[in-house]
């Protein structure tokens, strides 16, 4: 359904013209997005995971158009998004909806809910039809369609995100990007959340995009899962195989790093080094100053995204030249 | 006999909790009334014991561990209760007094490492000013120590890194920082505050183990507030469970986490997303916590409460014990015959 | 009865709000904001409330010239404040007066407001080249005082119409002059929230939906700048009338037949060493009364705005 093809996404957060000349920089680029490619099938929940600053969110954007890409392809049904123009872009983008990770960002304050659901519908529907569609979608992600009358300051995070939920699901999507939609929420309600998503996937037949910092939520929610470092993907595999048996050294590293309640007072072996600054990554395979299998070759090329025959994809020269597993 | 006895007291029961917290209750009052923010919290820390503070944001997790420090935002107060610091009541000393206990006696580590470390001087001026305020040291022996703290807490090249600014480092080791600062005038006790929310995970874990080994090596007692259970599983001696302003569930970790009793905590335990099961769908709390102006009558977790019974709604349910060490507020453990 | 419900709805809501009850915390903003609203309500008011038509050369008698206030010797009932050169009643003139200076203040701040509010909107949200000519016209324009502005004006404006008429079209130059010479404020600070929400996940949300960008600009960000704008809005309403009463009393501004506060102090001004004090005293009291509660009322919005202070 969604078609990657080697998408690039630099942003230039060198200064101004004149700051350049003066401090004599040159052009300074942020590579958010270097060379991804991956499809992601009808009725699949397709999973981003990494650190924060890893170019996942960018991803997200760059597919719904929000962004424009350097370089590289997205394809949604076939069809380029950025080759539309008018009204077939419109109905193009009716088809993909965003769920974003704040919700207290995502709502404009100063709306009425009905109003910020019923957004997606002007001019599709006359006023009543358009105020019982709204009713019904604030039933189906468990508010009452009396809620429609009160302002987004009135709800809680997690009641929120379900007004964002609705707002998304109003133009009839068939594609949904979530960016950490629970990041912000407690637990409990991230469980209701995480629910809701599910129900209505089943109900509606969705594909989703999930994008997600926390391994345990990507696992339970994923069919497949990409594991993204500094803007590009170390491995492409199946949610349970990259758990039971992940290949690339930092999918290892973050799964060594999820506290689990299993493991009450256990010391773990910890990972050293954080992520590097994004303006100057460093050469080679990026993670190769964290990783402890790294040699020469790591320094100076860059590790291509290889199939395996068990259904995994891996950019990593230790795992294809069978130093690791 | 009696003589063997006493002596066994001596060496375990009598060792005096570092922090005795007694039932306290901070409100804010505004125009429209008052509201009781956090209430009837009572809980000891041993020294060296690591207690984690859980609970949904809105809990009260930070009011407590503020009103602790003395650095409740007015107009919030503490109107009730006691907080025993070696038998010191804090909650009665005035701001001057409560400013030279914090830092000297109590450390404090916040979420966001960047606005906790002015911006303005240098990671050695922050860490030299502070051991001289609470230390008789001179200043090159303050010098000597900022260096030790700094390569305690793992920053690499500390001589060289003594001089640069906090924006200078990245969010991992800001937050090294913040802790050698909590942690230069050897304090009794360390209150953190949600320290690793705002990290990376793979950095999380390095911050976390920092802080365990810190404590272990320097005998310092932490309450350690977050809302992640996994790094309270990883690092707390004990668990104090917080909902809508009160304390619900008091007891070890292990046990809290494998045979939790109160049924908001039990619920919490499962709606976590553990990587080893493979459940389609996970357990939710129905609703959500009430807001501090709209907590209902009696439990106030009655309403997401599957387990219900009539008490529940007429009166707040006490502490009681229901396991070894292991306390719980709910009316299943009240009534005789109780789950 | 749904109507009058709502309104009582919303005026339940307004009273029990915030907004009102930070109003109530401050004396000063209390009586700054009784203050501001007496002499709105007087200046609207004032061919009901005043004594003669000032700006009638048929009702104004030079032998009442230079009659003192009430009090003094020879003061009389028919001219409470005392009269001018020309036995204009002052306390009627400054009514009229005021009122004129507060027309061109709002005309001029609302003129400044759409032309600032807008520009700056449109800078923020869409940036790159069309940001960076508006933000350079206004710093050019920034770099011209008012007053310079407002001479350049009434210049050309002298300059293209005969004498007589330009008499008429004062009030519209004065108007231009110091709208043009406040927009760069609102567009400013316009900008500086048009660039923050423009980033916001709702107004992703919105280009999402497919929502065209001036119905962005106009449903979504503009509603979040109305606080800020606001506070500037007020201020510019002291700076406003003053800006007025300067060009008034340098002689660009209103003319003596119709005076505004300015006028009338600056007629004043030629009689404050020979004794009829009056003449310049209450006007320039009223000028500072109205201008200073209004900025106080400015400062007051502007804290109330801020989220820092509260
Ligand atoms: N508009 C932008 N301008 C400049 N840099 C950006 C912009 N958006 C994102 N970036 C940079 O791109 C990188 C990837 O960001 P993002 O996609 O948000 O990561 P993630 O969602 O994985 O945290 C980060 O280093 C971020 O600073
Ligand atoms: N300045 C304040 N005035 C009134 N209520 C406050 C204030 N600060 C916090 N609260 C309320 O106190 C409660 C406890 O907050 P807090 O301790 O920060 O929760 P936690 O740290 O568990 O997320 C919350 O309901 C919060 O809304
Ligand atoms: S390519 Fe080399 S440095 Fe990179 S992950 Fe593999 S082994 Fe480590
Ligand atoms: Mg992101
Ligand atoms: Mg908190």
């Amino acid at each position: 359904m969604i078609q990657v093809e080697n998408l690039k996404c630099h942003f230039d957060v060198s200064g101004s013209w004149l700051a350049r000349l003066i401090n004599r920089t040159g052009r300074i680029l942020v590579k958010a997005v270097d060379d991804v490619s991956f499809t992601i099938h009808k009725g699949e929940i397709f999973s981003l995971v990494g650190e924060s600053g890893s170019g996942k969110s960018t991803i997200g954007r760059l597919i719904l158009g929000l962004e424009n890409a350097t370089a590289g392809s997205v394809h949604f049904d076939g069809q380029r998004l950025d080759r539309l123009k008018g009204a077939g872009l419109l109905a193009q983008r009716r088809r993909m909806q965003m769920i974003f990770q704040d919700p207290y960002a995502s709502l404009n304050p100063r709306w009425r809910v009905k109003n910020l659901v019923a957004e997606p519908l002007r001019g599709t529907l006359p006023k009543a039809e358009r105020l019982e569609a709204v009713g019904g979608l604030l039933q189906q992600v468990g508010l009452s369609p009396a809620d429609g009358d009160k302002y987004p300051h009135e709800f809680s995070g997690g009641q929120r995100q379900r007004i964002c939920i609705a707002r998304a699901l109003a133009g009839k999507p068939e594609f949904l990007v979530c960016d950490e939609p629970t990041s912000a929420l407690d637990v409990s309600v991230q469980a209701q959340i995480l629910n809701l998503m599910r129900d209505l996937q089943d109900e509606y037949g969705l594909t989703y995009l999930f994008i997600s910092h926390d391994m345990a939520v990507v696992k339970h929610m994923s069919d497949r899962i990409a594991v993204m470092y500094l803007g590009r993907i170390a491995e492409i595999a199946p949610a349970d195989q990259l758990f039971e048996n992940p290949h690339h050294p930092y999918s290892k590293m973050l799964l060594a790093a999820v506290p689990s309640l299993e493991g009450v007072g256990k010391e773990r072996t910890v990972i050293q080094g954080e992520v590097p600054n994004p303006v100057h990554p460093p050469t080679g395979c990026a993670f190769h100053p964290r990783c402890p299998h790294a040699n020469e070759r790591c320094k100076a090329e860059v590790p291509r995204l290889i199939a395996r025959s068990d259904g995994s994809e891996v950019a990593c020269h230790g795992v294809e030249e069978g130093r690791l597993p | 006999m009696e003589g063997a006895e006493r002596s066994q007291e001596e060496s375990t029961g009598q060792v005096q909790p570092l922090l005795s917290v007694r039932d306290l209750m901070v409100q804010f009052p505004n125009r429209r009334g008052v509201l009781t923010a956090i209430q009837d919290i009572s809980f000891d820390l041993m020294p060296g014991e690591i207690l984690g503070v859980v609970g949904e944001s809105g809990a009260g997790k930070s009011m407590t561990g503020n009103a602790i420090i003395g650095l409740l935002e007015p107009p919030g107060r503490i109107v009730k209760g006691e907080i025993l610091l070696e038998g010191k009541n804090l909650a009665a000393l005035s701001q001057q007094a409560m400013r030279r206990i914090r830092g000297r006696d109590i450390g404090a580590i916040f979420q966001d490492p960047l606005t906790s470390l002015n911006p303005l001087y240098t990671v050695g001026d922050m860490l030299v000013e502070t051991i001289l305020t609470h230390l008789p040291l001179s200043r090159a022996e303050a010098q000597t120590r900022a260096l030790d703290m700094l390569s305690e807490v793992g920053i690499p090249a500390p001589h060289e890194r003594i001089g640069h600014y906090p924006h200078q480092f990245s969010g991992g080791m800001r937050q090294r920082v913040v802790i050698a600062l909590a942690l230069c005038a050897n304090p009794k006790l360390v209150i953190a505050d949600e320290p690793t929310t705002a990290l990376d995970v793979s950095v999380q874990a390095q911050i976390i183990n920092l802080l365990k080994r810190l404590s272990k090596e320097h005998g310092t007692a932490v309450i350690l507030i977050t809302h992640d259970m996994g790094v309270i599983a990883e690092t707390a001696d004990r668990v104090c469970v917080m909902y809508a302003g009160r304390i619900v569930e008091i007891g070890p970790v292990r046990q809290i986490i494998s045979a939790p009793r109160h049924p908001y905590t039990v619920g919490l335990m499962a709606a976590i997303p553990k990587i080893g099961s493979g459940a389609d769908k996970l357990i939710q709390i129905e609703g959500v916590m009430p807001r501090l102006d709209g907590i209902p009558a009696g439990c106030a977790f009655n309403p997401r409460c599957p387990q219900k019974i009539e008490a529940c709604t007429r009166t707040v349910p006490p502490m009681i014990a229901v396991a070894e060490n292991q306390l719980a507020a709910c009316h299943l453990f009240t009534k005789p015959g109780g789950a | 009865m749904e109507v009058t419900e709502r309104i009582r709805d919303s005026l339940h809501r307004f009273f029990d709000g915030d907004f009102w009850y930070s109003f109530t915390q401050s004396k000063i903003t209390m009586i700054s904001g009784g203050v501001t609203a007496v002499m709105l309500l007087a200046a609207f008011f004032a061919p009901l409330i005043s004594l003669q038509n000032p700006f009638d050369p048929a009702a104004l008698n030079l032998m009442d010239a230079f009659t003192p206030p009430v009090w003094a010797e020879n003061g009389s009932w028919a001219f409470p404040l005392g009269t001018d050169n020309q036995g204009r009643d002052l306390y009627s003139a400054i009514l009229y007066g005021s009122r004129l200076s507060l027309f061109i203040g709002f005309a001029s701040v609302s003129l400044a407001m759409i032309l600032g509010v807008t520009l700056g909107l449109v800078a923020g949200y869409l940036g790159g080249i069309v940001d960076v000519v508006i933000m350079r016209v206004a710093d050019v324009q920034l770099s011209f005082p008012a007053i310079l502005i407002a001479l350049l004006i009434d210049g050309v404006a002298r300059a293209l119409l005969p004498n007589n008429r330009h008499e008429d079209v004062v009030v519209y130059v004065l108007v231009l002059a110091i709208g043009l010479s406040q927009w760069v404020n609102f567009a400013r600070t316009v900008r500086g929230i048009s660039m923050v929400e423009r980033n916001k996940e709702y107004v992703l949300a919105a280009r999402l939906i497919g929502i065209s960008r001036p119905l962005i600009m106009l449903r979504h960000i503009l509603p979040n700048t109305m606080g800020p704008v606001l506070v500037i809005a007020t201020i510019s309403m002291g700076v406003a009338i003053l800006l007025e009463a300067t060009l008034s009393f340098l002689g660009v501004g209103v003319p003596p037949t119709e005076p505004s506060l300015g006028t009338l102090i600056r007629i004043g001004q030629d009689f404050l060493f020979s004794g009829e004090w009056w003449i310049v005293i209450f006007p320039g009291a009223a000028l500072v009364i109205l201008v200073l509660s209004v900025n106080l009322l400015g400062d007051w919005l502007r804290d109330y705005f801020n989220p820092k202070l509260r």
